[in-house]
């Protein structure tokens, strides 16, 4: 016999089904404990991120000055009240964009569109749409908004740049919402006599409501963070004072230049400073709180929502 | 309200509705339009030299320097900084998504599965410029100890550290979408293979990953695209300084980097840099597109069982 075959053959003379078996499960439970390890380092890794700047920035987190401060040359007097409450009006902004464009669009798919062409075309564009990088807006912004459309480097064009990044989660939202309704609910308007504009007003959009307002949410508590298409707009980084208050000058409120908190936040990384740095944590800390708060709250009423409706 | 009245608001309901959605596709237009007629004005300015010798530059020079007084404008450093960056955050986001989607897939309990996804929802939430300050002042640090002994420098800006977090960034993103590909795996595929002996491993390997081969490249292309898209990570920590180099310890500038960087200071409108970004603009949108198309094209391949 050859060599090959001689040693083919001890080995399966040597073949132990039981060793092999426990090879196997010691193999299947190191996986498992390999991927838990993994998993949980994934979610201790946002922990992590939170306990550093909490760490880092502690001095300021707890100063109130920080808050009601203005940013200044030296870092223990800069503060986040102009970035603040730039972040109020610009998502503001956003959010009455996004829901302006972002419910129609969501029910004109859902409802009316169906399999026409207008409607697929529609449909690719807000996929893609919500694939391009959000400097890409920046970009849009500036070249459309800021110079073409002559709105200026101004809290106007930030909402309306956000408004669009948030544009398709809004949208999505909308749909899957819509979709959840039953057609019965739908027959049982038309049966009565109501027209299709009457069955949406007043049953599919207040069904709906709570679903799209958790997508709107998720959608902002992203925008908020965003920081690049701000920059390509030139939102400022040194605002020593705050945009009129809409109720008494609405229109130059929204040609205000402003500050945001990512922005802010930017700055202060930037500088080789090291106080700033503790600046910039405080700020990123706050801008993380933020962000999973409104998390949290979508994630509270998509739950809730789950419970209340079951068709 | 008469029934004539109710017909014609609801033509002009619906009428409403289709402009509103209509005006989604401006958005692409405009950005489209922005781009390409931005670009064509940069190529066609006599500082890079005018067209076509500008586009032979753009493809050929080794050197990007349009905010200079001697103006080079060859795209290669921006796109090896992009593409270093990027494929660092594939290596790092590769192999974890596809452990920790296969583990919440085949082997956590249903319980755990539904605690872990909405933290991986809130790691998607954390602002890019959060991640930023974590590359720059914690990563970075970090490498510097580690790597310093070995007799390696490690510069204060590299490509290796926002490319660790680009990773770890797009993980959670990325790992969910794998996770929904192995989950569209229709059991009897599991059935049978335990059937014919194998272990819950070699099943999930054999069986079950090639089976959502379609949805875990998908997953992939789209994390690539986003990973090459980000800006504010490498913006901060990876330096303002483009060259044509595959060192992931040497500064680096990515696409992103540059628009930031020229946006941040005072842009004339229609000059040759504020023309230059949209360039690069046009460049990456074009990257992005490539990579989100083949996205959706490997995912219309999905096998069929």
């Amino acid at each position: 016999m050859e060599p090959r075959e001689l040693r083919l053959r001890e080995e399966l003379t040597n073949f132990n089904v039981d060793f092999y078996a426990t090879g196997v499960k010691v193999k299947d439970a190191i996986f498992k404990l390999l991927g838990a390890i993994v998993v949980f380092l994934v979610v201790t890794f946002l922990f992590a991120i939170a306990i550093d700047l909490l760490i880092d920035g502690w001095s300021r987190i707890i100063d109130p000055k920080f808050y009601t401060s203005y940013p200044s040359r030296f870092p223990e007097e800069a503060g986040i009240l102009s970035a603040w409450v730039g972040t109020i009006y610009v998502m503001a902004g956003a959010i009455f964009w996004s829901l302006l464009l972002g419910i129609p669009t969501g029910i004109y798919l859902e409802e009316y569109g169906g399999k026409g062409k207008i409607a697929r075309i529609i449909e690719a564009n807000i996929s893609n749409l919500a694939a391009v990088p959000s400097i890409i807006y920046g970009l849009l912004a500036l070249g459309v908004f800021v110079y073409r459309f002559r709105f200026g480097e101004s809290i106007l064009t930030a909402g309306l740049t956000l408004g669009l990044l948030m544009l398709p989660v809004v949208v999505v939202a909308t749909r899957e919402s819509i979709r959840r309704i039953p057609n019965s609910i739908r027959e049982a308007a038309y049966a009565l006599g109501a027209t299709r504009w009457e069955t949406l007003l007043h049953h599919i959009l207040p069904y709906s409501a709570g679903g799209i307002l958790t997508g709107v949410i998720i959608a902002a508590s992203r925008a908020i963070g965003e920081t690049a298409p701000l920059i390509t707009i030139g939102a400022l980084t040194f605002i020593a004072f705050l945009p009129p208050a809409p109720w008494e000058d609405f229109i130059g409120m929204l040609k205000s230049p402003f500050t945001v908190l990512p922005i802010q936040m930017f700055n202060w990384v930037s500088r080789p400073q090291e106080e700033f740095h503790t600046n910039a944590a405080a700020a990123g800390f706050v801008l993380l709180v933020v962000a999973l708060l409104m998390n949290s709250i979508a994630f509270y009423l998509r739950y809730k929502i789950r419970k209340r409706y079951v068709w | 309200m008469r029934v004539e009245t109710k017909r014609k608001l609801d033509t002009v309901f619906s009428f409403f509705l289709f402009f509103i959605s209509s005006i989604t596709i401006l958005v692409t237009v405009g950005i489209v339009y922005v781009l390409v007629v931005d670009a064509v004005r940069f190529f066609l300015h006599p500082e890079g030299g005018g067209f076509p010798t500008s586009l032979i530059r753009f493809f050929t020079e080794t050197e990007w320097t349009p905010t200079f007084a001697i103006k080079k404008i060859g795209i290669a450093p921006l796109l090896a900084g992009t593409f270093l960056i990027a494929g660092i955050a594939m290596l790092v986001a590769v192999p974890l998504g596809i452990l920790v989607a296969v583990y919440l897939s085949e082997y956590a309990s249903p319980k755990v599965r539904e605690t872990v996804k909405p933290i991986l929802d809130f790691l998607e939430a954390v602002p890019t410029v959060v991640y930023g300050y974590f590359a720059l002042l914690f990563v970075t640090p970090l490498l510097q100890k580690i790597l310093t002994p070995l007799g390696l420098t490690v510069e204060g800006m590299n490509a290796l550290s926002p490319g660790i977090v680009i990773g770890l960034m797009i993980l959670p993103y990325t790992a969910s979408m794998v996770e929904d590909a192995l989950r569209g795996v229709p059991q009897y595929l599991r059935e049978a293979s335990y059937a014919l002996g194998a272990s819950k491993l070699r099943t999930a390997f054999f069986v079950v990953v090639p089976a959502a081969r379609s949805g875990i490249i998908a997953a992939y292309l789209l994390g690539a695209s986003r990973a090459i898209g980000e800006t504010m990570v490498v913006a901060i920590a990876a330096g303002m300084y483009p060259q044509l180099t595959l060192n992931p310890l040497e500064p680096v500038q990515t696409i992103t980097g540059y628009i930031v960087q020229v946006a941040l200071g005072d842009l004339p409108f229609g000059s040759f840099e504020y023309l230059s970004i949209f360039a690069a603009g046009l460049a990456l949108f074009i990257i992005t597109l490539v990579f989100n198309s083949l996205a959706v094209y490997v995912k219309s391949k999905v096998v069929g069982y």
